[in-house]
């Protein structure tokens, strides 16, 4: 079945089940492999992305869903990795490993199109669920800070 | 004669003379683990009242079981699984019970279960606001929850029959995917029973600080 997607501001066709999960769909056929493959469950938020500025589990979100939507990936954040977040993340070496990376940059820059000016509290529960194995913490939250220029 | 030799003394002058059926203890079928006992099953007692009071306990077991409960908790974090462990990842409510920006209720959540990721999933999923919450709470104090327009979505007693009946989020409660336990019966007999139980009154059990459920 084809299906009609708007992925990063591009009209994209694809041939697939409706059911299929949005990351096959992304990384697979679209080649997009920014968005991470973590848990396939929802419970570590490496494969967030964006459905219309809300991050989402692009793991368990059939494609369907994304259907008349506009789709924002990493790739898709800015087109040169220049929204503040990849700069804070760059300047301060945030990555460790960089695998879960992708996700926290995506759930922070849906925190900060809501909340700019977030507190510490507000960061840390927005990304709570995103997990980091290398333990980059610390890190994240002080690049989420920079960014909102706090 | 002390009290209780005179009780047993009326006992068997009131068998012995054929039990009027008012006297007779009420007669309703014990309730099994999966399934509700309908209204009529509570027509034994004859006392409109205590009726109410007992249908509201046997609907209890709807909202005070996990697949409910998790969701009406006492503070700002949703619960998950039987023993009500907290829910991973650690979300919270937020300003409307949809969790917080990038981390939302609907980022994992679908209208529908996610069969191999084991997510649940149902139209609006979200947490019942603080003012509702199950958890912690007595039979007692959840039914006078229910009653209170302030504390129940604004819902009048046939709004809130309405509600069990026939909203999907509380539909998914007996539709929850995966190997978790659906609540007793089924949705529409949850419904009858608030039905029931509105109808007579909608009495509330009395108050006896026993937790319908807690962690």
């Amino acid at each position: 079945m084809t299906v009609r997607l708007r992925v990063n501001g591009e009209t994209k066709d694809v041939d697939v089940d409706p059911e299929m999960p949005l990351l096959w769909v992304l990384r697979d056929v679209l080649g997009l492999p920014g968005t991470k493959y973590g848990c396939g469950q929802a419970l570590c938020g490496a494969c967030t992305i964006h459905l219309d500025g809300e991050a989402v589990r692009s793991c368990v979100t059939p494609v369907r869903r994304a259907v008349g939507r506009e789709i924002t990936t990493i790739e898709g954040l800015s087109k040169d990795g220049s929204h503040p977040l990849q700069r804070a993340w760059v300047e301060l070496a945030v990555p460790q490993c960089g695998f879960c990376q992708g996700g926290q940059i995506m759930t922070a820059a849906a925190l900060l199109a809501k909340k700019p000016k977030p507190t510490d509290d507000e960061i840390d529960t927005s990304l709570a669920g995103n997990l980091c194995r290398c333990g980059t913490y610390i890190r994240i939250r002080a690049a989420v800070k920079r960014a909102a220029g706090l | 004669m002390s009290t209780s030799r005179g009780r047993f003394a009326i006992l068997v002058t009131l068998l012995a003379c054929g039990t009027p059926a008012a006297v007779l203890p009420p007669r309703v079928t014990p309730p099994l683990p999966d399934q509700l006992r309908p209204p009529s099953a509570f027509d034994g007692i004859l006392d409109r009242a205590e009726r109410s009071r007992a249908l509201f306990a046997e609907a209890s077991r709807v909202l005070f079981h996990p697949r409910c409960a998790n969701c009406h908790p006492s503070g700002d974090a949703p619960t998950q699984r039987d023993d009500l462990e907290r829910h991973d990842p650690p979300v919270v409510r937020g300003d409307h019970d949809q969790g917080v920006p990038g981390l939302m209720c609907g980022s994992c959540h679908q209208d529908d279960n996610a069969a191999l990721a084991r997510v649940p999933g149902a139209p609006k999923w979200q947490l019942a606001p603080r003012e509702m919450a199950w958890q912690d709470r007595s039979a007692h104090q959840v039914c006078e929850q229910i009653k209170d327009r302030s504390r129940n979505g604004n819902r009048s007693l046939d709004a809130v029959v309405e509600h069990v009946a026939h909203d999907p989020l509380v539909g998914w409660g007996w539709h929850p995917g995966a190997d978790r336990a659906s609540a007793p019966g089924t949705q529409a007999e949850a419904g009858a029973l608030v039905a029931a139980w509105v109808a007579t009154g909608a009495e509330c059990p009395p108050e006896d600080r026993k937790k319908g459920v807690s962690r």
